[in-house]
């Protein structure tokens, strides 16, 4: 990728005088760029592959794509998660091709390979044609991602041997997972049914819209106004609310943290939810009190947060929690995974409250998601102009000492990091391009 | 209407296409009953999978129902403002009388969606609960099942199918 170092132009602009911070729509639409973020963004960070409990007895998997490799993720018969690359060490086929499932062994169809739980070569047809100690090498054996680590059930792999531990990459974000996580005290758990979209958009586009505040009142008016309606007080504008505030956690993850209008599962009461619904929230609310102390149970019950972890790992943890995964395909178009994440064990109720309030804004058959993608859809077409148009701002919030969730402090940690990747000293000076 | 015969069940089906495609969803919205729910789950869920405990694409109850033909009338709905242009095929219409009055039909229906020099195709199977009345039927079920994979390349289910 020598067009990269080579290029004149910068990724992004700051003048922290000016309270400038741009960013060059090219990095939206140039498929050189493209090709450098799999080099040294994804084939470089923790991604996200999946859930314990998706997981949950030995011999159950799970096959993802994950930035463009076939993934294997799967329980081993000590109760161990493995995250194998999926592709046969004889002749690279990939070994499994369901989508999820329960498993003694897997087997190659190709020429009848079969290997265990853990990715070992157990037997090949005709073995007798090769040397006696074949099975026993690493070589014969599928082989696993270069690294596999987990926090809070949340598992990642990373295809760089060399990357910093997990706990260490995910910095400030450990704060807000661990914030999702403590809503139970038995664990969070993966509801079944996976919602897989696309938008034909940049996938850095999405990046932005997951932790931005700003668009909801217009790009939402439709679902705030069915919000209305439902939560038995008026929603108002977004001005009748603290604004909340937007947090930089490091290593280019970002969240904001805010009080909402929507009910929250755990644990902020609506009328549309009766006195049923009022007993249990009360309940659960009490329960979190009881666990955790009154402080950081009204942290957890009664602000929402929209975190995003570099690169492409978005939980919102909103009027139900989402984990979103997403990955580029081209420059203009992205693959999208979304999930549903509860509190184990959740009562009927209130799963089915959840559940409700989820598919109320999110997801592409929601009153919400899909304006975001119409949107998003709408900026990738405006980059068209970007060489008589080059920047986009995201400078909002630069005048303040702490900025809000309307802010754009989250996007400017995003492209900080983002940038930092992309273009390794010496930084383009912001001379050398255009205000 | 007792008795109800195949010509008749398709006639409503076709109606009710002709009323999605020409954007009368008010008027769509009528055909459905006061308990009626319309689901499109995830594809990755089995047969019979219940929204209350698995995530969907679409769980709508008839409240959430007249809520969504509200916001698709609306400009603020900006995925479908202005309007895509829809055109709903229904086909291969199968039906069976239940123990009570209703009856159960089966469809399969291809659904293009153009917007913005764009085609999306929408492929599946459709199951109705229908209810007759005295001039037809009313819909108190309606469970879109699409066969693709995942929701990709169309990335969106913003009209109803």
């Amino acid at each position: 990728m020598n067009l990269m170092s080579q290029s004149n132009e910068a990724g992004i602009l700051v003048d922290n005088s000016k309270k400038i911070f741009k960013v060059a729509r090219r990095n939206f639409v140039d498929p050189d760029i493209m090709a450098a973020e799999k080099e040294r963004i994804f084939e470089r960070s923790w991604l996200y592959l999946g859930h314990s409990s998706e997981i949950p007895k030995s011999g159950d998997f799970v096959t993802r794509n994950v930035a463009g490799r076939g993934i294997l993720f799967t329980r081993d018969a000590k109760g161990e998660a493995r995250a194998l690359l999926n592709t046969c060490p004889h002749r690279g086929m990939q070994v499994c091709r369901e989508k999820k499932g329960s498993a003694k062994s897997f087997q190659c169809f190709y020429h009848g390979w079969i290997f265990g739980l853990d990715g070992k070569l157990r037997s090949q047809p005709g073995e007798e044609g090769y040397d006696s100690d074949f099975k026993s090498r690493d070589t014969s054996n599928m082989t696993p991602v270069p690294r596999f680590e987990s926090y809070r059930d949340l598992h990642f792999i990373s295809f760089d041997r060399n990357i910093v531990p997990l706990p260490e990459y995910l910095a400030g974000a450990r704060e807000y997972i661990d914030l999702i996580c403590d809503q139970s005290d038995r664990g969070m758990s993966i509801t079944p049914g996976t919602q897989e979209y696309s938008m034909r958009a940049n996938w850095k586009l999405l990046t932005e819209n997951s932790i931005d505040g700003y668009h909801a009142t217009t790009t939402h008016a439709s679902y705030f106004d069915y919000l209305g309606g439902t939560t038995g007080m008026p929603v108002g504008d977004a001005k009748s609310r603290p604004p909340g505030n937007g947090y930089d956690l490091g290593n280019g993850h970002a969240v904001i943290e805010y009080p909402s209008a929507w009910g929250r599962p755990v644990a902020q009461w609506i009328a549309a939810w009766g006195e049923q619904g009022r007993t249990e929230l009360d309940r659960i609310f009490n329960d979190l009190v009881a666990r955790v102390g009154q402080q950081r149970a009204t942290r957890i019950a009664k602000l929402n947060r929209n975190l995003f972890i570099f690169p492409n790992l978005v939980i919102n943890d909103i009027m139900a929690v989402t984990v979103r995964t997403y990955f580029p395909m081209a420059p203009d178009y992205m693959v999208v995974s979304s999930w549903s994440l509860a509190p184990q064990g959740e009562s009927d109720w209130l799963s089915k409250y959840r559940l409700q309030n989820f598919l109320e804004f999110l997801g592409p058959g929601g009153f919400a998601t899909p304006d975001d993608a119409e949107a998003l859809e709408q900026c990738q077409r405006g980059f068209g102009n970007f060489k008589d148009v080059p920047w986009n701002d995201i400078s909002k919030g630069m005048n303040s000492e702490s900025p809000g969730a309307r802010d754009e402090l989250q996007m400017r940690a995003f492209w900080t990091q983002w940038n930092k990747l992309m273009y390794p000293a010496p930084v383009p000076q912001k001379s050398s391009v255009a205000a | 209407m007792t008795g109800a015969t195949r010509e008749q069940v398709e006639d409503f089906l076709f109606h009710e296409a002709d009323l999605l495609d020409q954007w009368r969803l008010p008027e769509w919205l009528e055909l459905f009953t006061e308990d009626a729910e319309y689901h499109v789950p995830c594809m990755d869920l089995p047969a019979g999978a219940s929204p209350d405990n698995n995530l969907f694409y679409i769980a709508d109850d008839r409240f959430r129902l007249g809520e969504r033909v509200k916001r698709l009338m609306k400009r603020t709905a900006h995925v479908e403002f202005p309007h895509s242009k829809t055109r709903h095929i229904v086909g291969n219409v199968r039906m069976k009388p239940r123990d009570d009055s209703d009856l159960d039909v089966r469809a399969v229906f291809t659904t293009y969606r153009t917007k913005d020099g764009i085609t999306d195709l929408y492929l599946g199977t459709s199951a109705y609960r229908l209810s007759p009345i005295a001039k037809g039927f009313k819909i108190k079920n309606k469970r879109c099942v699409l066969d693709s994979d995942t929701l990709r390349p169309s990335g969106r289910i913003s009209i109803v199918l």
